[in-house]
């Protein structure tokens, strides 16, 4: 048990989903300011382009995986009883999961 | 009880009464935290509020793909005062979480570990944030955009 919940692993995943999620944080802003979409059309084209669309899915996927760390510490800090746990680690799951499927369906509108 | 009245043992420190005859109690509200602690404590909360920001997020990127305008029935209520506090918290949260991650990542690479560059680079990363917000709040203000 206490071998899962801590260690090397989830440091080192902490450090490089949030390494990824930067650096598309930084393109996605970099490119609204500089070039914003004039359009609606202008917007779905670039969200939906063979690059970025992966792009964000990767990008969803490092930060539900960062998130899942971070607030799996938060929640193992200040909830001690066990049922109570793994009741929020369950919740926290289904928020991420949703979010990620949420993520995958919107984007695979046909562009 | 194991322990009697304070009086008669003035000296007696224990963990349930360290303080001898003093009462302890801590005000979270008056307890003084050092600048790098409030940037740690922000990073949790705003850690937190940007996963309960999360599927939102999604919901507002699907409505962006789908709706002709863009948009659709989202708009008014991003324009709504509530939406725009919402907005602003969430700006805060980003901007917060990231300048502080980048902290955490620096120091990682042994950059700035040193007590008093910590201290300062605690407070740029509240100023980045507050820089953020207002930033974001002008744009609110004066977007006459849309």
């Amino acid at each position: 048990m206490k071998a899962s919940l801590g260690g090397v692993r989830p440091w080192v995943l902490q450090r490089a989903t949030a390494l990824l999620a930067l650096a598309f944080l930084l393109y996605f802003l970099l490119h609204l300011a500089i070039a914003p979409p004039d359009s609606h059309a202008e917007w779905r084209a670039w969200i939906l382009s063979p690059l970025m669309r992966p792009a964000l899915v990767l990008f969803v996927g490092a930060v539900a995986l960062h998130a899942w760390v971070g607030t799996r510490d938060v929640i193992l800090d200040y909830i001690k009883p066990l049922g109570l746990r793994l009741a929020a680690l369950c919740l926290l799951a289904l928020w991420l999961g949703a979010t990620v499927a949420g993520a995958i369906s919107a984007l695979n509108t046909s562009s | 009880m194991e322990t009697g009245p304070a009086s008669a043992m003035p000296e007696r420190r224990t963990l349930k009464d360290p303080g001898g005859a003093r009462p302890v109690f801590l005000n979270p509200l008056k307890v003084h935290l050092p600048v790098t602690a409030t940037v740690s404590l922000a990073h949790r909360i705003s850690g937190l509020i940007l996963v309960l920001a999360l599927p939102f997020l999604v919901l507002a990127l699907a409505a962006s793909l789908d709706a002709e305008a863009g948009g659709g029935g989202w708009l008014p209520l991003l324009k709504s005062i509530g939406g725009r506090i919402c907005l602003l918290v969430f700006v805060w949260s980003l901007a917060h979480h990231t300048a502080a991650g980048v902290r955490h990542l620096l120091f990682d690479a042994g950059i700035g570990t040193s007590y008093p560059r910590a201290r300062s680079s605690a407070w740029t990363v509240h100023a980045a944030a507050a820089i953020a917000v207002l930033a974001a709040a002008a744009a609110l203000a004066f977007g006459a955009r849309a």
